[in-house]
């Protein structure tokens, strides 16, 4: 099971987080800043995958963006490591050539393409054109 | 007025938006919090006004800066308001919102009940949607309970593919937090498996998968379901999923492992998706399939392939899967050996790491050496501490693996010089002892070199080993002398505390051996110069910060103080100083400290002296002089949990159990389906529902399977019919109208003709898997669960007609009650006969089947019935009553037990005992044990003279243990179920059966 997806830049500044389990806030920031540090530190040449306190870190760097997953000793490492791929490609897709910037700024739509791909922490949806479609609506009924 | 309208519209022109306030904080980087300060006032302002636009806007920001770490759960009921809007672009706003603060502590959301529910069946998708998402967050147990309802409606009748998939995943969510509701919903859930989109079908396998995943035994009647989508569906993110059910089912249900191996080798070959492969490695490595060793190479060198790969993801998975084979297969991993040592040049930290574990699971005898000499090259170049303090550490590990065991040339292991042995190495190997003491005094004397280079890796650990080893075993040293003076180098001082502690003691030990020699040389000048040594440096030992070695230290100092006084006398010492040391120290196990008696009389909890109060005793503490100190509260001490306190705890722990969803305890029939028999043969298996066509092609293992199995059950059955046969002959033989199963049903009723009803209460064909064989219809067959649906019981009656007429239009009926009803065709009353379907001549016996619907098997059962005929000579309608009884026992079948595994069960602690005594039983103890087996279906496990165990399971799958016992005519059973209820009936129906010979 995903227990959270987090968004963070090099700089360790939060663009996105969506826990799946419920976290104190206080103890939020703590926890990204932990898991940031853990990831940033970790060279290109080394695996994605972190063994973190009672569970598994899955990340994976676009440019200066970490997109790092944290998830249960029993879920597929892998099959989330191609999840967040899936995930920016879908955003590649909407936002078109998608940047920091894009998610900065449209947060509120980017977790609309989180909340189809994933609910309560599993996967449900991988078809990049089912996952934006309400998004396309959304977007008809505003312009329209 | 109107002015104030426009003003305040215009204000809102320029009110930010969220871009606004991303682009603020990012031109704020000096002050971001005084902005973000200013930002949060505008926001509480924009909060306070009436248009939903603003405020909507308002929450939105809010989001962003919830996400930044700030609080704002002071706008909890804003957020409430936002969520209620009509405008969807504004709903959405608010369930995001909510999703994000909301938690179950947050008190509004009772508020938003009603809300919820409005938009769960509004007509718009997308609100249905958003309120979906947004529950899924903050669900709270109200909510679950409040709502459950409304979710099961949108998982049935939800014509939206998208609603129905959010739903049905959402349901997890509200087992958690409202256990009671799995029960109803299952079926529904179960239904979803086979949806035609995949979405849904997808959703329904992760909720089955983690739930399963917590109690597996209650999922096992989905297997051939889940076993059909594996084989048929291509999303790799679902079939990822399913693998891992199967893997979380395979350890209760050996013969899955052996159906499954199959189809998961056929995906570990063609499969090109290495998520997919690495999850059907990974469960052919953790379930029973190992069996096959076919399995485990194709797995090793699969992940073989993995480790070459360049991708360093791989590597590092191909790396943990091995480490679990290495496990079960040490032998197949250790063949790799050059591939995992290579591994340790790798870049990746982690996956040197996992390498390094690997290596100590593959050492033997034959390579340790070469193994250590590898990761000592690698120990050189390391890098950075951490990979160098677990180098080291694996080092150790791997030559003090069990004990040494591996070892076979210790001096080669001493001469290691990073090896830090306990000193248990050298006490338990007496013959070199000679040789360790030797290479330790080198190495003390070459301490300086060690502390310089290596202090920061933990190296000097080795030289506490070292100076005790020396000390222990001084008379074994070519020159104690230099020894000691190298102990009690000032450099030693910088050593960490447990150490300096060691090396003080064991110079004493050192002194006196030195004392020793030097006074048989009767030169006394020698003698007191060793003293004199001691005198200067031990000083510096004194002033030491760590209390252990200041303690030490000062007790040797002026003991040896005291025998300086005593040399400068001329007095001899040595052998009295020795005597401070004598006897040798054996190895101990670290558990004897444990095992050491406590003398009578002694509390280790009671206090010698009174407690300090807690104010004095905290002297870290800097009091403050002038200031008076305030009383504190004594801290609660750990002795102070009481068994109150746990049992407290205890308490709150079952009940948290009782609202987990995963434990479906109260449920009558949730019992231990699966006895921990040692061999699969031994194990008595729930059937498996393989009513389902199983098709997959090139799987002949399979359907060999599926033959094998239905060919078994044919046997069966057709055994069991022969039994039958014979028992009835027996019946009509023997005592006429006596029968175990009815006694009272004709004794009580004076028949008008001669029409015996013998009913034979479905012994052993009452099994609800063979039901769903005859129909594959049925409704239950959905209900297949074994927790859930309720029992199907067949009846068959036989008819017997002794008078001289023949009998026509017979009807069967029986009065329903509340846990056991007879199954009527569709269509007709509740209260209406059946049709017997044959007529009988005078003369002629048949036999009709009634399937009979019981909901718990934990109770007998007197079934009220009437049997209407019509004579054909005289064309009178007449009437027979009678009574069906559903003894407990008829729901017991024999089933074989072996000793071990019936010691298990009892030793589980899941069953509960009662037990009863029979008086005046006057038969052999061997007549009284088949008399349990015939007419209860017990079988013995174990007979031991007068005393004899016997089991016996019931269709639910209860199981029954008896322990009888006889002593002249008393018998006594101790009987043990994890049902009560249904124990006490199956005692009483034996006392029944005893009380009637």
């Amino acid at each position: 099971m995903i227990k959270f997806v987090l968004m963070v830049n090099r700089q360790g500044q939060t663009r996105l987080s969506r826990y799946y389990q419920p976290v104190e806030l206080s103890r939020r920031a703590a926890l990204e800043a932990d898991v940031v540090r853990c990831c940033l530190t970790r060279k290109k040449d080394q695996c994605s995958f972190v063994e973190y306190k009672d569970f598994k870190l899955v990340y994976r760097q676009y440019a200066a963006l970490y997109i790092v997953v944290g998830v249960t000793d029993t879920e597929n490492e892998l099959s989330i490591y191609e999840l967040v791929h899936n995930f920016v490609e879908v955003l590649d897709k909407y936002f078109s050539r998608v940047s920091e910037l894009d998610i900065m700024f449209n947060l509120d739509r980017v977790h609309i393409i989180l909340d189809e791909m994933i609910q309560n922490g599993h996967i449900v949806e991988t078809n990049k054109s089912r996952i934006l479609a309400p998004l396309t609506a959304l977007d008809k009924m505003a312009d329209g | 007025m109107a002015l104030k309208i426009v003003k305040g519209s215009i204000d809102r022109m320029f009110d930010k938006n969220l871009q606004d306030l991303v682009r603020g904080i990012r031109n704020h980087k000096e002050d971001e919090a005084k902005y973000i300060s200013t930002c949060i006032d505008e926001i509480k302002q924009e909060l306070k006004q009436d248009n939903i636009a603003v405020k909507a806007n308002a929450v939105c920001k809010l989001t962003y800066l919830q996400m930044l770490g700030y609080d704002v759960s002071w706008a909890a009921f804003n957020i409430v308001e936002v969520m209620s809007s009509s405008k969807f672009t504004y709903k959405r706003i608010g369930y995001l919102a909510a999703s994000q603060c909301f938690h179950e502590s947050t008190d509004v959301i009772m508020l938003t009940t009603n809300q919820i529910r409005k938009d769960l069946s509004s007509p718009n998708q997308y609100d249905t949607g958003v309120a979906l998402t947004g529950l899924s967050c903050f669900v709270t147990p109200d909510l679950a309970r409040d709502l459950a309802n409304d979710i099961m409606t949108l998982v049935s009748h939800g014509d939206c593919v998208k609603r129905k998939r959010c739903s049905v995943l959402i349901m997890y969510k509200v087992f958690l937090k409202y256990p009671e509701s799995l029960r109803p919903a299952f079926p529904r859930l179960k239904e979803k498996l086979e949806d035609p989109d995949p979405g849904v079908q997808s959703a329904a396998v992760n909720v089955i998968c983690e739930l399963a995943r917590r109690n597996p035994k209650n999922y096992l009647s989905l297997a051939p379901l889940f076993f059909k989508l594996m084989t048929s569906s291509t999303n790799n993110w679902v079939l990822i999923k399913i693998i891992k059910l199967f893997g979380a089912l395979t350890p209760l249900e050996p013969r899955l492992g052996k159906k499954l191996i199959e189809p998961l080798t056929n995906l570990i070959h063609s499969t090109s998706a290495m998520s997919l492969l690495y999850e059907c490695v990974n469960t052919v490595i953790a379930g029973q399939y190992c069996s096959s060793v076919g399995s485990v190479v194709l797995c090793v060198q699969k992940l073989r392939i993995l480790i070459e790969d360049s991708d360093q993801n791989l590597k590092y998975l191909g790396l943990l899967a091995m480490s679990k084979i290495l496990k079960t297969h040490p032998k197949s991993v250790q063949s790799h050996k050059d591939l995992i040592l290579q591994c340790l040049d790798d870049k990746d930290e982690s996956i040197r790491l996992r390498a390094l574990d690997l290596l100590y699971g593959m050492v033997s005898k034959k390579n340790l050496m070469e193994i250590v000499k590898k990761l000592m090259l690698h120990v050189d170049k390391a890098e950075g501490t951490t990979y160098r303090d677990e180098l080291l550490t694996k080092i150790i590990d791997i030559c003090s693996q069990s004990n040494y065991q591996y070892i076979t040339n210790f001096e080669w292991s001493v001469s290691q010089p990073v090896t830090p042995h306990p000193p248990g190495i050298s006490v338990s190997w007496w013959t070199i002892r000679v040789f360790a003491v030797a290479q330790m005094a080198t190495l003390l004397d070459n301490a300086h070199l060690l502390t310089g280079s290596m202090q920061r890796n933990g190296i000097c650990e080795v030289l506490y080993a070292a100076a005790w080893i020396c000390g222990e075993f001084s008379e074994h040293l070519e020159n104690p002398l230099q020894t000691l003076e190298a102990m009690l180098r000032p450099k030693v001082a910088t050593l960490p505390g447990h150490i300096q502690a060691v090396y003080v003691q064991n110079a004493a030990k050192l002194f006196a051996t030195v004392l020793k020699s030097q006074e048989g040389n009767t030169d006394s000048t020698t003698a007191q110069e060793t003293s004199q040594l001691m005198i200067d440096r031990l000083p510096l030992f004194v002033q030491s910060a760590n209390l252990e070695v200041q303690e030490r230290a000062s007790c040797i100092l002026q003991l040896v103080k005291y025998i300086q006084k005593l040399q400068q006398k001329d007095v001899e010492v040595a052998e009295e100083v020795i005597a401070l040391f004598a006897g040798e120290l054996n190895p101990v196990a670290p558990k004897a400290q444990k095992k050491v008696p406590v003398p009578e009389g002694l509390d280790l909890d009671a206090w010698i002296n009174e407690p300090p109060s807690e104010s004095e005793s905290e002297d870290e503490q800097p009091k403050a002089i002038f200031a008076k100190e305030e009383p504190k509260h004594s801290r609660p001490r750990h002795t102070e949990v009481d068994e109150k306190e746990l049992a407290r705890r205890r308490e709150a722990r079952k009940q948290e159990q009782a609202n987990n969803p995963f434990y479906i305890k109260a449920s009558p029939s949730s019992q231990k389906v699966y006895q921990d028999a040692p061999g699969v043969e031994h194990i008595p298996v729930v059937q498996i529902d393989l009513s389902v066509p199983l098709k997959v092609p090139g799987l002949p293992m399979s359907d060999q399977y599926v033959k094998l199995e239905e060919e078994r059950r044919q046997k069966e059955r057709a055994e069991k019919k022969k039994k039958e046969k014979k028992k009835r002959k027996e019946k009509r033989s023997g005592r006429g109208k006596k029968h175990d199963s009815g006694p009272e049903s004709e004794e009580d009723i004076t028949p008008a003709h001669m029409v015996d009803i013998v009913t034979e209460e479905m012994p052993e064909n009452a099994l609800p898997s063979d039901d769903d064989d005859k129909d594959p219809n049925d409704p239950h067959k959905i209900l297949s669960l074994h927790f859930f649906g309720p029992f199907q019981v067949v009846v068959s009656v036989i008819f017997e007609n002794k008078c001289d007429s023949f009998l026509k239009s017979m009807e069967f009926n029986v009065l329903d009650s509340l846990n056991s009803k007879l199954q009527r065709p569709e269509g007709s009353g509740p209260h209406d006969g059946l049709t017997v379907p044959f007529q009988l001549p005078p003369g002629v016996s048949n036999e009709a089947r009634f399937v009979f619907t019981v909901q718990s098997i934990v109770m007998p059962q007197k079934l009220k019935g009437t049997l209407t005929f019509i004579v054909k000579d005289s064309s009178t309608h007449e009437k027979l009553d009678f009574k069906l009884h559903f003894t407990c026992t008829s729901y017991l079948i024999t089933t074989p037990c072996y000793s071990d595994a019936f010691a298990k069960l009892l030793e589980s602690g899941d069953l509960k005992g009662s037990s009863v005594r029979l008086e005046g039983v006057n038969m052999p103890f061997h007549h009284l044990l088949a008399r349990i087996c015939f007419h209860h279906h017990f079988s013995v496990v174990e007979r031991i003279d007068s005393c004899a165990s016997m089991y016996s399971r019931s269709i639910q799958g209860h199981h029954v243990c008896l322990l009888v016992k006889t002593s002249g005519q008393t018998v006594s059973i101790d009987a043990k179920c994890d049902e009560p209820t249904l124990l006490g009936n199956v005692l009483d129906e034996i006392k029944q059966t005893f009380s009637q010979c």
